[in-house]
C-alpha cells in the first residue's frame, strides 16, 4: 500500500503515521529514491514504514523536482534515517533539510556527480590513487 | 646493418675486479637459492580479505585447506610484518589509496597475488565504483581468478608464486 | 557503563559535529603552562584491520581505554550493485545481487526473485518453495558458523575459528553439490529454483543433520560457561529495545533485546507459516544474549531443515511451466561445475527449433516485467533484509535498492559501545556481524 505526500506535509504525515495507535508505525525500515529521468517530478523519495505491533506496511512517496531536490529530514523521528538520507544523498543529490551530519557516505569525499542518477554514466572508470606509481614489469623491485 | 652492442655490467672493468665479481657472483648464486629457499617457504600474508574471495581465503587457511602446510602459518595483522599482500576482493575507489599505503607499509621483498576476477579485471563490475584490477594500483605477481575461487585454486596460485620466488629470486 | 544516548543531541561542550567549542577548549587550558591539554586521543580503527568484519573504519575518541565517541565510516567496498542491475536483465540480477551480502547469498536471491515474482504475479511451485525454504535455512546456518568463528578468533578464541570453518565446509559441500558453487550461487531465479536436488541430495543433508546438532553441543559445552568468554560478553554492547527500535535494528540484536520479530512469524513467505520453529529471544541486550539466540537459531534452522526435506519426497517441477517467465534451461552439475543438461541440449539443438529459439530469447533477452514497485522483506541470518524494486515494463530491472540489515544495525554501533573500554567494541561488533559487502552494496 502506498501513499503520496507532498514534501511539506512529510513531517506532519510521519508523526501521525507513528502516533495513531492504530496505525503505530514505529519503525522506518527503508529510505531511497528513484530517479524517473523524463517525468515530472523527477525523484521519488520513498520510505517504508512498519508497524511492530500490528505488523503491517506502508509506503510513503514523496515526489521531488529536478531543480531544487530537497526535503525535510526525518531523522528527529526516526533516527535510523540518518545512514539512510546519506547514502540517498550521496547516491542521488536529493538535499535532507535538517540532517545533523549530511555528507557522502558511500563514495569518497572528493567524488563529483551522484552516481545512481538517471544521466550518470555506469562507468568502468579510471582509478582514482591519487598518484601511485607503477614501473614496467622490468624494474620492479621484486626478486 | 650496424649491430648493436649490449653493454653488460662487467664492461670497462679490469681483469682483477671481473675475477673479483666472479668470486663475488659464484658465492652470491648459492645464497641466493638458499635465501629464496627460505622465503618461499615462510612467506607471511598481509590480511587484505575485502569480500566474497575473503572468506574463501580464510577458509583456505582452515582446517580443511590448510595453508600452514605451505609455511603460511600466520596471517600477520600489521603489513610491516608481511611479506605477502593477497588481495581478495573487489577494490572499491575508495578502498584503492588505503590499497596502495599498505602495499607502500610493507617490506621488501614483497609480492602480490591478486585473488578473484574483481582484484584482477573488476570482475563483473564494470562500472563507477570498482577499480578494474588492481594491477593499476600495486604490482601483481600472479592473478588467480574465480568468482570466488575455490581454495584449490588458491593454493595453486600460491604454490606457483613459491615456484617463482624459488627460481627467480635474487638478493642484492 | 552506560550507553551513549539516541539520536544526534549535542553533549555539553561540544558542537554539531562533535568537536569540543571554543568554550570547552578554553576550559581544558593549563592555568600555568598555558597549553590546552588534551584528554582525549582520536584512533583509527580499520580499514585494513584484522578485527573488524571486513572493511568498516571505526573513528574512536578515547579517553585513555575507554571509549567516548565512535563514528563507523562506510563505503569501502561500495561496488554499485544497485547501479550495475540496471543495466542487466531481471535473471542476471540474481548474480549482482548475490554478491551483496556475501555470507548470506540464498537470502539476497530469495528476496529478489520474490520481488519479482510479486510484478509479475506469478508464484513458484511448491516443490520450488521447499527447496527455497531447504537452502536458505542451511545458508543461515552456515553464516552463523561464519559469525561463530570469526567472532571467537577477534576475541582470542582461535580453536572456535578452525571448528566453525570446518564445520561450514559440511554445508559447503552441500550446496557445491547441489548448486555447484561454494558461494555466490545464482540458484534461486524468478520463477523457482533453477535446478532439483541431485540424487545424492537428500543423503547428504541427512547425514549434516545427524552430524551437526552434536558440533553445535560441543561449542556449547566449550563456550556457555567459559569464565573467559562470559567476561568477554556479559553485560558487553548492551543495546535496549528502545534504542534497537529507533536505529531500526533487525534480527539477532532486536531479539537480544527482548522484541519478538521474526519475519519468518509475523509476514511469512515460501511457506514458512507450514514449518514448526520457535523463535529464540532474550531480553538482557548484551553479546552473550545475541551469542546464546544464534546458537538456538542454529538448532531452529536444523529443524525446519528436517520438516523441508521430508517433503521433497513427492517430485515436482522446480521452475514455473509459464513459458514467458521461467527459465528455460535444463541444468544440471557435471564433474567440472553446473551446466547444459545432455538431454535438454539434445532436444533444443537437433530435435526443436522452436525451443531453440525460445531458449535464446529467454536467455538474452529476459523476461519482461510489468510497470510496479514492490518491498519485499525477508528475515536473514542478520535482521531484515529488503528488496524495494521498481519495474518500467521492460526488460531490465529500473531500480533495485537493498535494504541491508547489517548497514541499519550498524548505525547502533555507536550507541553499543560508547562509554565501553577498546576491547569491548571488538566483541560487540562482533555481536553485530557486519557484512561490509551488504553495508556497502
Amino acid at each position: 500500500m502506498t501513499i503520496v505526500v507532498e514534501g511539506d506535509g512529510l513531517i506532519d504525515a510521519i508523526v501521525r503515521l507513528r502516533d495513531q495507535p492504530d496505525l503505530s508505525f514505529g519503525f522506518l525500515a527503508s529510505l531511497t529514491a528513484t530517479d524517473q529521468l523524463s517525468a515530472d517530478p523527477r525523484f521519488w523519495v520513498v520510505y517504508e514504514l512498519r508497524s511492530v505491533e500490528h505488523a503491517h506496511r506502508l509506503r510513503v512517496k514523496v515526489g521531488l523536482r529536478a531543480d531544487d531536490p530537497r526535503i525535510p529530514s526525518v531523522t528527529s523521528i526516526h533516527p535510523t534515517a540518518n545512514w539512510h538520507e546519506r547514502e540517498t544523498f550521496d547516491l542521488y543529490g536529493i538535499v535532507f533539510d535538517g540532517h545533523p551530519d549530511l555528507e557522502r557516505i558511500l563514495m569518497p569525499g572528493d567524488w563529483e556527480g551522484h552516481p545512481l542518477r538517471k544521466d550518470e554514466e555506469l562507468g568502468g572508470v579510471d582509478t582514482r590513487y591519487h598518484g601511485a606509481f607503477i614501473p614496467p614489469v622490468d624494474e620492479r623491485t621484486n626478486p | 646493418m650496424p649491430v648493436e652492442r649490449i653493454e653488460g655490467h662487467l664492461a670497462g672493468r679490469t681483469p682483477e675486479e671481473i675475477e673479483e665479481e666472479v668470486e663475488r657472483g659464484v658465492l652470491l648464486t648459492t645464497l641466493d637459492k638458499a635465501v629464496s629457499w627460505a622465503r618461499k617457504q615462510s612467506m607471511w600474508p598481509a590480511t587484505f580479505g575485502l569480500a566474497c574471495c575473503a572468506i574463501e581465503l580464510i577458509s583456505t587457511g582452515a582446517g580443511r585447506y590448510d595453508l600452514a602446510r605451505w609455511g603460511m602459518e600466520v596471517f600477520r595483522g600489521s603489513p610491516r610484518q608481511a611479506d605477502l599482500m593477497i588481495v581478495a576482493g573487489r577494490v572499491s575507489q575508495k578502498m584503492a589509496p588505503v590499497l596502495r599505503r599498505i602495499y607502500d607499509q610493507m617490506v621488501e621483498p614483497k609480492w602480490v597475488i591478486s585473488m578473484g576476477v574483481c582484484a584482477s579485471a573488476g570482475g563483473m563490475f564494470t562500472n563507477y565504483a570498482v577499480v578494474q584490477g588492481v594491477d593499476t594500483i600495486v604490482p601483481v605477481d600472479i592473478y588467480v581468478p574465480g568468482c570466488p575461487p575455490k581454495p584449490e585454486m588458491l593454493m595453486f596460485g600460491i604454490l606457483k608464486l613459491q615456484e617463482k620466488v624459488r627460481t627467480t629470486g635474487r638478493i642484492r | 557503563m552506560t550507553a551513549g544516548g539516541i539520536g544526534q543531541e549535542m553533549r555539553p561542550g561540544r558542537d554539531r559535529f562533535g568537536d569540543l567549542t571554543p568554550e570547552a577548549v578554553e576550559a581544558l587550558r593549563d592555568h600555568v603552562t598555558g597549553e590546552v591539554r588534551q584528554e582525549t586521543m582520536i584512533i583509527n580503527m580499520g580499514p585494513q584491520h584484522p578485527s573488524t568484519h571486513g572493511v568498516l573504519r571505526l573513528l574512536l575518541e578515547l579517553d585513555g581505554e575507554t571509549v567516548v565517541h565512535c563514528k563507523p565510516i562506510i563505503g569501502y567496498l561500495h561496488t554499485g550493485i544497485e547501479k550495475n542491475t540496471e543495466y542487466r536483465t531481471w535473471v542476471q540480477g540474481v548474480a549482482y545481487v548475490t554478491r551483496a551480502d556475501y555470507l548470506s547469498p540464498f537470502f539476497n536471491e530469495l528476496a529478489y526473485c520474490l520481488s519479482v515474482e510479486r510484478l509479475l504475479g506469478v508464484e513458484a511451485p511448491p516443490r520450488a518453495q521447499v527447496l527455497r525454504v531447504l537452502l536458505c535455512e542451511l545458508n543461515r546456518i552456515s553464516s552463523h558458523l561464519v559469525w561463530l568463528a570469526t567472532g571467537g578468533l577477534e576475541l582470542g578464541a582461535v580453536s572456535v575459528a578452525l571448528y566453525g570453518f570446518r564445520e561450514r565446509e559440511l554445508v559447503l559441500d552441500i550446496f557445491e553439490a547441489v548448486t555447484g558453487l561454494r558461494m555466490n550461487h545464482s540458484f534461486i531465479r524468478p520463477g523457482g529454483v533453477v535446478m532439483d536436488l541431485p540424487p545424492e541430495g537428500p543423503r547428504m543433508i541427512a547425514k549434516l543433520l545427524d552430524e551437526l546438532p552434536a558440533r553445535i553441543d560441543d561449542y556449547e559445552r566449550l563456550l556457555n560457561e567459559n569464565p573467559i568468554w562470559l567476561e568477554r560478553n556479559v553485560g558487553i554492547g548492551m543495546l535496549s529495545a528502545e534504542e534497537a527500535l529507533a536505529w531500526g535494528v533487525t534480527g539477532p540484536l532486536l531479539r537480544a533485546a527482548g522484541v519478538t520479530v521474526d519475519l519468518r512469524k509475523d509476514e511469512p513467505y515460501c511457506g514458512y507459516e507450514t514449518y514448526e520453529f520457535d523463535v529464540p529471544v532474550r531480553t538482557e541486550g548484551d553479546c552473550y544474549a545475541r551469542y546464546r539466540i544464534r546458537l538456538d537459531e542454529m538448532r531452529e534452522s536444523l529443524r525446519i531443515v528436517e520438516q523441508a526435506l521430508a517433503r521433497l519426497d513427492e517430485p515436482g517441477p522446480v521452475m514455473i511451466e509459464d513459458p514467458k517467465v521461467g527459465w528455460p534451461a535444463r541444468l544440471s552439475v557435471g564433474p567440472d561445475g553446473i551446466g547444459n543438461d545432455e538431454r535438454y541440449l539434445r532436444h533444443i539443438m537437433e530435435e526443436s527449433m522452436e525451443s531453440l529459439i525460445h531458449h535464446f530469447k529467454m536467455v538474452t533477452q529476459g523476461v519482461r516485467v510489468p510497470e510496479g514497485e514492490v518491498y519485499t522483506p525477508v528475515e536473514s541470518p542478520r535482521g531484515e533484509l529488503g528488496y524495494y524494486v521498481v519495474s518500467n515494463n521492460d526488460y531490465r530491472p529500473y531500480r533495485v535498492h537493498i535494504r541491508d540489515p547489517s548497514f541499519v544495525n550498524l548505525q547502533a554501533l555507536p550507541t553499543m559501545v560508547e562509554g565501553g573500554l577498546v576491547a569491548d567494541a571488538i566483541a560487540a561488533i562482533a555481536s553485530v556481524d557486519p557484512v561490509m559487502g551488504g553495508v556497502d552494496r
